[in-house]
C-alpha cells in the first residue's frame, strides 16, 4: 500500500466507524455498534503507525486530493509533529471508545448512536488537522472539528448544555474566523503561498512589528489552545459527557489548537525568524500568564471536571510556551507535552467519570474516603497527577525538563523569570491535584461511623463498571511507560 | 451554429409564455416550462463552454449590423450569468408544484407559469443584449412579471409588498431610462460597445456624470443596494417561497451584472474608480449593508424576513468586491453571485419545504422540527454554514477572494470588517439552528403530525445544498469563470 493510500485509509476509517455506528444503531444492534468503534479505532491507529515508519526514515508521505482554489490544495502530508498528534488522537480513541461504552451505559445516557457517530467524526477531523499540508486544509478541518464536537457538547440538550454550546461555538468560531482566517489570508497576501514549508514561508521580509501581530493573531486565532482571555469555552464544554471531556477536551480538540500553533511556528514563521524576537517574548509572556492564572483558578474549583478543565488550560500554555521559544528544544518540549499531557489528563478525566458513574459525585469536597472504595481509580488518579505535575518517573517530567532547558536557552534577559513561572506552575499543580488524592485516601468518609478508625468496618470495593476502570488503569500505566520511551519521541521530534 | 442558437435564450421562454396561456393545463404547462428552461440551460452551458478562454459570440437581430441594429453579444461575463439564471430557474421550477402560489385556483395556474417564463425571458434578455435601450425593455419585462409573481403570495400583505416593489422598481427603471437617454444624447448611439468607444468620460462633462449617476442609482434600486433596499425584505417574505428562491437567486444577480457592466465597460474603471472615486461611496455603503442588514436579520422572528435581510447584507459583499476594482476582489464579488444564489436559493427552498409541512416559518413554529424533518433541517444547516463562510462551502470561497482583494488594495480595516460581519451571520444562522434542533415544541402546537417534506421538494433543495459543498471544494467552474470575467471587465470588454 502506497503511503498516500495509507493516509487516506487512516482518514477514512473514522468515517467508516461513524457510518457503521449509524447502521448498527438504526438496526438496533447496540452491542455490534459498540464493538465496531474500538475495532475500527485500532485499525486507524495501525494505519497511522504505518505512516510512522516512513516518517522516522525521513520520508514525508503525501496525498493531494484536489485543488480547491488556484494555488490552494486540499492536501495532506505527514511530518513528525502531525504524526505524534495523529498517534495520540487515534491511540487514545481506542481506549476512550471502550471507556465510553462503560460510561454511557453505566450512566444511562440517551442518544448513544448519535454520540458515537459524532465522536468518530471528530476523530476524522482531528486526523485531518494532524496531516494537513497547508493552512487551508488545517483551517478546513479545524472548523469541522468545532462544528462536529458541538452536538457532543450539547448532548444533554438541557438549557445549561445549550448555553454552554453557544459559548463554545461563539468563542471558537469568533477566534478562528476573525483572527486565524485573517492571519492565513494575510500570510497568503504576503507570500502567495500557504504551504507548510520547513524553515518557514515568511522569509525575513516582514517587519518585527508585523511578525508580532501575525504571531499573536495565529496564537489567539487557534482558540482551541485556550490562551487567556479566550479560554472560557473549555470550562463550558465540560457539560458534555465525560468521555467527550476526556478525549476531545483534554486531547483531540485542545491539542488541535496548540498543534496548530506549533505547526505555524515551525513551518510558517520558521524558528530562525522568531527565535529571540519580540514576537517570541510577547507570546511567551501571554503563555506564562495563562499558565499561572489558570492554575490559580483551578485550585478554587470544587467541581472536579471544572478543576481539570482549568488545569488543562494551564497545561496547554506549557505547549504554547514551548512553541513561543522558537528553539529546537522548545518545540521538542511542546511536542512531548502534547503526548504526556494527553496520557495524564485523559486518565484524570476517566477517573472523574468513573467516580460519577459509581457514586454520582461531581465535587472534590464530596470525595472524602472514596479512595478506599475505589482503589484502582484513585491510584490511577494519583499516578496521572504526578505526571501532570512533572515528577519522575512519569512521562510528564520530561516535557517540563525540556521546557526548563529551553527557557534557559532563549537568552532573554528574563529567562530566569520563565524558569520561575514553570516552577511555580508545577507547585500550583500540586495544590489543585493532590487534594483529590489526599481526600480520597486519607479523609474519613462522612458516611462512615465515628469509630471508623478501628479498621474493622472496611467498606467493600465499589468501583465503576469494568469497562470504565480498565481503560483508566491502562492510560495511567501509559503515563508511566512514556517516561521510558521519551527518547524515541525525542528522536522523532528533533528539528 | 452556436451564434444562431444564442438568440433562443430569450426567444424560447418569450414564446413559451403565450403557449402556456393557450394550453391552460397546469401540469402540462409545468412540464412544458421545465422543458423550455432545461433547453435554455443546455444552450447556456454550450455558450459558456464556447466563450470560455476569451471567445465572443455575436448575433445580429434581423441581420442588421451594429451599431444600427440590435446585437446580442455573449462573452464570459454574461455567459456566466446566463448559466446561473437558467440553472436556478431549472432547479426552482423542478421543485414540487405544491410550493407554488398558494391561493391561485387550479384553472388559472397556467398563467403563473406564463409569468414565470416571462420573468426568465426578461432576465436573460437583460443579460444577453448589447443594446442599452433593449436592456430597459427587458428590465421592464422581468420587473413587471416579478411584481405579479410577488403578489401571488397569498397573504394580503403580498399585494401591498408587490405594489411597493412596483413603485420602487419603476422609479429605478425611470432613472435607468433617463441615464440611457443622456448617454444617447452624448454619444448618439445605443449599442453598448459603441457607447463605450465614443464616450470620453471626464469630470467636467456634466451630462456624462449625470448619466452615470442616474444609471447607478437606478440599478442600485433594482439590486437593493443599502440604503435603497427597502422593497426587498417585504417582497421576499410575502412572495410564494419558490418565487423568493428564484428572485433571490437571479434578479439581484442580473442587476449586479448590469452595474458592473456600466461601471467597467461603459465608463471604464479608470474614470469611475480613479477620477470619480466611486469606491468612497460604494465601500462604506457595502460595509454598512453587511453590518446593519445582518444586524436586522438577527432580530427577525420570521425565517423568510431573516433570509431577506441576510440577502441585503450579502449584496453588500458583492458591491464591496466591485469597489475594490481589482481582479481578485471583483472576481470575489462575481463568484459570490453564484455562491449566494446557490445558498440563498437553497435556503428559500428549505423555507418552502417547511411552509408546506409546518404551515408557518415563524421562528416559534419551527421548534423541534429537526427531529420531524431531519433532511430538510440538515439542508438548512449546510446552507446556513455556507452563509457564515465555513471552509468547505461556497461561502468560504467568496470570502477568501473578497478579503484577498481588499487586502490587495491595502484596506486592512475593511478586511477585518468582512470577517467580523460573518460572525453576525453566525448569530442569525445559529439562532435558527438552535430553535430547530434544541427547543422543545410548544405544548399548544404539537408537531407530531409533521412529516419529512415530499421527495419532489427535497430533491431540488438538496441539489442546492450539495452544490454549496461541491462548489466549495472545486472552484474551476465558479471562481475560474468569475476570474476570467473580472479580468475581461477590468479590461473594459464584455
Amino acid at each position: 500500500m502506497s503511503s498516500g493510500t495509507t493516509i487516506l485509509v487512516a482518514l477514512l476509517l473514522p468515517v467508516v466507524a461513524a457510518v457503521s455506528c449509524q447502521i448498527f444503531g438504526r438496526l438496533g444492534h447496540p452491542n455490534l455498534r459498540d464493538v465496531a468503534t474500538p475495532l475500527v479505532g485500532a485499525g486507524t491507529f495501525v494505519a497511522v503507525w504505518q505512516l510512522g515508519d516512513d516518517v522516522l526514515r525521513g520520508g514525508r508521505p503525501e496525498l493531494v486530493l484536489l485543488e480547491v482554489l488556484p494555488g490552494v490544495e486540499l492536501a495532506f502530508q505527514v511530518e513528525p509533529l502531525g504524526l505524534l498528534y495523529g498517534l495520540v488522537a487515534s491511540g487514545l480513541w481506542i481506549v476512550t471508545s471502550i471507556y465510553a461504552v462503560g460510561y454511557m451505559r453505566g450512566h444511562h445516557e440517551h442518544n448513544q448512536t448519535r454520540f458515537f457517530t459524532f465522536f468518530a467524526l471528530s476523530i476524522f477531523a482531528a486526523l485531518g488537522i494532524a496531516f494537513a499540508r497547508n493552512l487551508f486544509t488545517l483551517f478546513l478541518f479545524y472548523e469541522a472539528l468545532t462544528l462536529l464536537t458541538f452536538p457532543l457538547v450539547t448532548h444533554h440538550g438541557t438549557n445549561e448544555a445549550r448555553r454552554a454550546g453557544r459559548v463554545y461555538l461563539g468563542i471558537l468560531l469568533f477566534t478562528s474566523i476573525s483572527f486565524l482566517l485573517f492571519a492565513i489570508l494575510f500570510t497568503w497576501r504576503l507570500t502567495g503561498t500557504i504551504e507548510f514549508t520547513p524553515g518557514g514561508i515568511l522569509g525575513s521580509e516582514p517587519s518585527s512589528g508585523m511578525v508580532t501581530v501575525l504571531l499573536l493573531l495565529y496564537a489567539f486565532g487557534a482558540g482551541k489552545a485556550a490562551l487567556m482571555p479566550f479560554h472560557r469555552w473549555l470550562p463550558n464544554a465540560m457539560v458534555a459527557p465525560t468521555p467527550v471531556s476526556a478525549l476531545l477536551h483534554a486531547v483531540a480538540v485542545v491539542k488541535a489548537g496548540v498543534f496548530a500553533i506549533l505547526k505555524v511556528v515551525v513551518y510558517v514563521f520558521g524558528l530562525d525568524l522568531l527565535a529571540g524576537s519580540n514576537a517570541s517574548l510577547a507570546l511567551m509572556t501571554i503563555a506564562s500568564f495563562t499558565m499561572l492564572m489558570a492554575a490559580v483558578v483551578a485550585i478554587r474549583q470544587d467541581n472536579l471536571k471544572a478543576r481539570l478543565a482549568y488545569s488543562t488550560i494551564s497545561q496547554l500554555a506549557y505547549i504554547v510556551l514551548g512553541a513561543a521559544m522558537a528553539t529546537a528544544t522548545g518545540v521538542l518540549a511542546g511536542g512531548l507535552q502534547i503526548a504526556m499531557h494527553a496520557a495524564g489528563k485523559i486518565t484524570l478525566f476517566f477517573c472523574a467519570g468513573a467516580i460519577l458513574v459509581a457514586t454520582h459525585k461531581k465535587k472534590v469536597s464530596e470525595l472524602d474516603g472514596l479512595g478506599r472504595t475505589m482503589p484502582w481509580t484513585f491510584a490511577a488518579f494519583f499516578l496521572a497527577s504526578l505526571s501532570i505535575i512533572g515528577i519522575p518517573p512519569l512521562g510528564g517530567s520530561w516535557a517540563k525538563w525540556y521546557l526548563m532547558v529551553g527557557a534557559l536557552e532563549t537568552g532573554f534577559a528574563w529567562q530566569a523569570a520563565f524558569l520561575g513561572v514553570l516552577m511555580v506552575s508545577s507547585l500550583l499543580a500540586v495544590f489543585y491535584l493532590m487534594p483529590v488524592v489526599v481526600r480520597g485516601f486519607f479523609a474519613t468518609s462522612p458516611t462512615a461511623g465515628p469509630s471508623g478508625s478501628a479498621g474493622g468496618d472496611r467498606k467493600p470495593i465499589a468501583e465503576a463498571p469494568f469497562l470504565c476502570v480498565a481503560p483508566l488503569v491502562l492510560t495511567a500505566l501509559l503515563s508511566l511507560a512514556l517516561f521510558f520511551v521519551a527518547g524515541e519521541l525525542a528522536t522523532l521530534l528533533s528539528f | 451554429m452556436i451564434e444562431k442558437i444564442v438568440v433562443l435564450e430569450v426567444v424560447l421562454p418569450l414564446l413559451a409564455a403565450p403557449v402556456c396561456v393557450l394550453v391552460r393545463h397546469p401540469r402540462l404547462c409545468r412540464l412544458f416550462s421545465l422543458g423550455v428552461v432545461a433547453l435554455c440551460f443546455a444552450i447556456a452551458v454550450a455558450v459558456l463552454l464556447e466563450v470560455r478562454g476569451g471567445g465572443v459570440i455575436s448575433y445580429q437581430l434581423g441581420g442588421w449590423p451594429p451599431p444600427l441594429g440590435i446585437e446580442h453579444r455573449v462573452s464570459t461575463v454574461n455567459a456566466y450569468l446566463l448559466a446561473l439564471v437558467t440553472a436556478m430557474a431549472l432547479v426552482v421550477l423542478s421543485f414540487d408544484s405544491r410550493g407554488g402560489p398558494p391561493r391561485v385556483p387550479e384553472q388559472r395556474k397556467h398563467l403563473y407559469y406564463a409569468v414565470f417564463l416571462l420573468c426568465i425571458s426578461g432576465l436573460l434578455g437583460m443579460t444577453i443584449t448589447g443594446d442599452a435601450f433593449n436592456i430597459f425593455v427587458f428590465l421592464e419585462i422581468s420587473s413587471l412579471s416579478s411584481y405579479i409573481l410577488v403578489s401571488l403570495g397569498g397573504h394580503r400583505r403580498a399585494v401591498l409588498s408587490a405594489f411597493y416593489y412596483l413603485v420602487m422598481g419603476t422609479i429605478g427603471g425611470v432613472f435607468f431610462m433617463l441615464g440611457v437617454g443622456l448617454l444617447y444624447q452624448v454619444t448618439g448611439t445605443l449599442n453598448l460597445r459603441d457607447i463605450a468607444v465614443r464616450l470620453e468620460p471626464s469630470l467636467d462633462d456634466r451630462g456624462t456624470v449625470l448619466a452615470l449617476a442616474l444609471l447607478v442609482v437606478g440599478i442600485s434600486i433594482k439590486l437593493a443596494v443599502f440604503p435603497l433596499h427597502h422593497w426587498l425584505p417585504n417582497a421576499y417574505s410575502f412572495a410564494p417561497p419558490k418565487v423568493s428562491a428564484f428572485l433571490a437567486a437571479t434578479a439581484t444577480k442580473v442587476s449586479f451584472y448590469l452595474l458592473a457592466m456600466i461601471l467597467f465597460t461603459i465608463f471604464g474603471a479608470p474614470f469611475v474608480f480613479e477620477e470619480l472615486r466611486l469606491q468612497a461611496v460604494l465601500l462604506p455603503l457595502s460595509i454598512l449593508a453587511m453590518f446593519l442588514a445582518s444586524g436586522a436579520a438577527i432580530f427577525q422572528t420570521d425565517l423568510r424576513r431573516l433570509l431577506a435581510y441576510s440577502s441585503v447584507a450579502q449584496i453588500g459583499y458583492m458591491t464591496l468586491g466591485l469597489s475594490t476594482a481589482n481582479a481578485t476582489g471583483l472576481a470575489g464579488g462575481l463568484v459570490h453571485l453564484f455562491n449566494h444564489a446557490v445558498m440563498k436559493g437553497g435556503l428559500f427552498l428549505v423555507v418552502a419545504c417547511l411552509l408546506y409541512r409546518v404551515g408557518s416559518v415563524h421562528i416559534d413554529a419551527l421548534a423541534g422540527i429537526g427531529r420531524r424533518m431531519p433532511l430538510t433541517s440538515a439542508a438548512l444547516v449546510i446552507a446556513g454554514l455556507s452563509l457564515i463562510g465555513v471552509p468547505g462551502t461556497v461561502g468560504f470561497v467568496s470570502k477568501w477572494y473578497l478579503v484577498s482583494g481588499v487586502l490587495e488594495r491595502g484596506w486592512t480595516a475593511a478586511a477585518v470588517l468582512i470577517l467580523l460581519s460573518s460572525l453576525l451571520a453566525l448569530v442569525y444562522v445559529g439562532k435558527v439552528v438552535e430553535v430547530v434542533y434544541f427547543r422543545k415544541p410548544p405544548e399548544t402546537q404539537p408537531i407530531d403530525h409533521v412529516r419529512e417534506a415530499p421527495f419532489g421538494m427535497l430533491a431540488p433543495t438538496w441539489v442546492l445544498a450539495a452544490a454549496a459543498v461541491f462548489f466549495g471544494l472545486t472552484t474551476n467552474w465558479t471562481y475560474g469563470v468569475a476570474r476570467e470575467a473580472a479580468e475581461l471587465l477590468l479590461a473594459g470588454g464584455i
